[in-house]
């Protein structure tokens, strides 16, 4: 087993990632502006905010795939504590436990829908195959490994429904088969914490339903938390415990649902209008969201 | 607009177009084709022949201009040679293909009225064969542009000489050396270059390619310069060499002695080398490894949030890929007894990575066809001359025009549920990398 990094902060043990100051600067532009927040374990997190807000980019920082300007990114797993600053993009999947969806959909999609899930349990059978070296041999270790690989595979297709669909290759699903897809290979590097980025953009209600109840599933029987970038409110009133809101790179709101629905610069951020508009939004939030 | 007026434009496009083309044709055609270096008494000059030019210029523009006028009429449907269903079928052919070709492989020096020039012909298709399925994992697999293949080859070619020359190794302790040796040197390539992509890429591995052959040309003392090395010690069968007298191989197993037998040896080596490169190409595939490779070309950025170091992954594939060159080329220098630069040029690295591009990225048996096609045309119509070049490049032109994924377009999955269905070729991404 991997070590964590042994000069990171002790986190309280519900506190399963913790942002502080995050800082990230393009040039002259300050895309998210010390911004801190937790994800708790066993929650899900809604990350919000208008286009542009800077959320993509908070992802990129968690994930590694930029290195923040200024900032500490915790994460906990209990007996080991990682500073994702420091571990490379692949690292942060394989060590500390990440895993993420994209806003484009980045399927492998000239490989089936099986063969996408293989290799995202990439790192256990390149293990089992003894780097390449005992697979190319035939070793029969390889082959046990890569049976129970592929029943962990046909576990996820089983509960995003595409079993059927396991040979297809992933280019040719419809569009809410490839976003469900994404999340179950994300899943099958077993991670502690899933980041997924706008999931419900360009579903239809009733694929916005099932995506809903695969998030709930994932919270508790997985015991994953998760992180989500969302656009639709409703969604994010129905499925969050937590509601982090960023507005020009900045945290402008932090907390339960019920508290950043009611919160007036939530509202006028989000949907980007003037004040005498706020209530008028409110409500038709409020309507939303019963 | 009137259908006259439309016409009409369409006339001044095709127009436009041809002239557009005829131009091109002058600037290639003016030099190469107008101008002729003689040898005078007062030395070299020029000698203009500027009617043959205005000939290619006619030809080029009024065959355009005939073709935008009929066949290549605006807004004509692309044309796709193979449909759907035929492309399965062909797939499915190839499959029953392949365990013919290799008992017809087999079998082949023995096959009544096969002579020395064809095994030896079947030698040479059977390297380049070897040469594309080990670049096969590099570009088919992984998706990295690698322009540069052939100094791996002449790593392993020059590897073997060495060795052989001042340490008196034989062939087979030389074989894994010469691999290791290439492979070592793609990785040493594979380090700074791997950060880059698609051109950038290709740029810098033809340039590594380059540098190989300038050092081996200029390195004097140790590779021989552009004389090369001679004296490269041939294959012995196990032990046994294959010379007259009584402790030569025909000699031993009671044969008469023929230069044909060392052919033949050679002929199964080269089978042998080339039918393992297969064999772990297959079973790499299906390794972890190998779907890496090809999810790298598929979506980088998707493997790294996955965790796949893609450093290593690509770092992989180039030196597996050097690996089998350096195979082939000890192979090579074995077989030729004597090596030198002028055989390691960018063309051979271009032949073998059109032999790749035009049997299907990633296909092993479409490589094996185009290897088979290339170099057995290439070399059955020898009389030709530097036509062959011309014919070449047409074919590579027609091909891409008409199958532009190579022969064999469908990848074929590495696992599967239920029931294998092969990919079609439009889904499948070639890499940027
Ligand atoms: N790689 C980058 N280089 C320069 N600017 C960037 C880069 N990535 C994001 N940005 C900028 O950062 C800001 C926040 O972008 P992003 O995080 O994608 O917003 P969101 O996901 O909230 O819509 C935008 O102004 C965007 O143009
Ligand atoms: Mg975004």
């Amino acid at each position: 087993m991997s070590r964590g990094h042994p000069d990171a902060p002790t986190l309280p043990d519900d506190v399963l990632l913790r942002v502080e100051r995050l800082t990230m600067r393009f040039g002259g532009l300050v895309a998210v502006n010390a911004v801190s927040f937790d994800v708790r374990r066993g929650e899900i997190t809604a990350l919000i905010g208008p286009n542009g807000a800077g959320k993509t980019t908070v992802f990129n920082c968690i994930t590694g795939f930029y290195k923040p300007t200024v900032g500490r990114l915790t994460l906990n797993r209990g007996d080991q504590s990682f500073l994702l600053e420091r571990l490379r993009d692949h690292e942060i999947s394989r060590r500390a436990g990440i895993a993420r969806t994209f806003q484009n959909i980045r399927l492998f999609g000239g490989m089936t829908v099986l063969e996408n899930l293989l290799v995202a349990q990439h790192a256990p059978l390149m293990k089992a195959s003894g780097m390449t070296v005992l697979g190319v041999l035939r070793f029969p270790g390889f082959a046990k490994a890569e049976r129970a690989a592929i029943e962990k595979a046909k576990g996820w297709l089983e509960r995003i429904g595409l079993i059927d669909r396991a040979d297809d290759p992933a280019a040719d699903l419809p569009y809410g088969d490839q976003r469900r897809l994404e999340i179950a290979r994300a899943m099958c590097t077993d991670p502690v914490v899933l980041c997924l980025d706008e999931p419900a953009a360009g579903l239809n209600p009733s694929e916005s339903a099932d995506l809903n109840a695969l998030l709930r599933s994932i919270r508790a029987e997985d015991g994953v938390a998760v992180l989500l970038i969302e656009h639709d409110m409703s969604v994010v009133m129905e499925i969050s415990d937590h509601v982090v809101v960023l507005d020009y790179g900045r945290l402008i709101c932090d907390g339960t649902p019920a508290l950043v629905r009611e919160d007036p610069k939530v509202i006028a951020a989000y949907l980007g209008v003037d004040d005498e508009e706020v209530e008028q939004v409110e409500r038709e939030i409020e309507e939303r969201a019963s | 607009m009137s259908a006259r007026a439309a016409g009409g434009a369409a006339f001044a496009e095709a127009l436009r177009d041809a002239g557009v083309a005829g131009l091109i044709t002058l600037g290639l055609a003016a030099p190469m084709l107008g101008l002729v270096t003689v040898t005078k008494p007062e030395g070299l000059k020029l000698d203009p022949h500027w009617p043959r030019v205005a000939v290619a210029v006619a030809i080029v523009f009024v065959g355009r201009l005939i073709l935008n006028l009929t066949i290549w009429k605006p807004g004509r449907p692309p044309k796709t040679l193979v449909k759907p269903k035929l492309e399965a079928r062909l797939s499915k052919l190839a499959k029953l293909l392949a365990p013919a070709a290799i008992l017809f492989a087999i079998a082949l020096p023995f096959l009544p009225g096969v002579e020395r020039y064809a095994v030896d012909l079947g030698i040479l298709v059977l390297t380049y064969v070897m040469l594309g399925w080990g670049l096969n994992i590099v570009v088919g697999l992984a998706g990295l542009l690698d322009l540069g293949y052939v100094a791996f080859y002449a790593v392993g070619a020059y590897s073997y000489a060495l060795l052989a020359q001042h340490f008196g190794l034989g062939f087979w302790a030389c074989l894994p050396l010469a691999g290791i040796l290439a492979a070592f040197w793609g990785v040493l390539l594979g380090f700074p270059v791997l950060r880059l992509r698609g051109d950038y890429l290709a740029i810098v591995t033809l340039a590594f390619g380059e540098i190989i052959r300038l050092v081996l040309l200029n390195w004097y003392w140790v590779t021989g310069g552009p004389n090369g090395i001679t004296g490269i010690p041939r294959p012995s069968f196990f032990g046994l060499e294959f010379k007259a007298g009584p402790d030569g191989f025909a000699a031993t197993f009671g044969l008469p002695f023929s230069g044909l037998h060392r052919i033949i040896f050679l002929y199964y080596l080269i089978l042998a080398l080339a039918l393992i490169t297969n064999y772990v190409v297959i079973r790499l595939r299906r390794l972890p490894i190998g779907r890496a490779w090809e999810a790298l070309r598929e979506d980088e950025i998707a493997c790294r949030s996955l965790g796949i170091n893609t450093v290593n992954t690509k770092l992989t594939a180039f030196a597996l890929g050097a690996m089998f060159a350096g195979f082939a080329g000890s192979f090579f220098a074995t077989r030729q007894g004597f090596i030198s630069p002028e055989s390691f040029v960018f063309m051979e690295s271009a032949l073998i990575l059109a032999i790749v591009v035009l049997g299907g990225m990633g296909s092993q048996f479409g490589v094996a066809v185009a290897a088979l096609v290339m170099i057995g045309g290439f070399e059955l119509f020898r009389e030709f001359k530097d036509y062959r070049l011309i014919v070449f490049g047409a074919v590579m032109v027609l091909i891409m025009v008409w199958r532009p994924r190579g022969l064999v377009s469908t990848r074929s999955p590495t696992v599967f549920l239920k029931e294998k269905k092969a990919i079609s070729g439009s889904l499948v991404q070639e890499g940027q990398g």
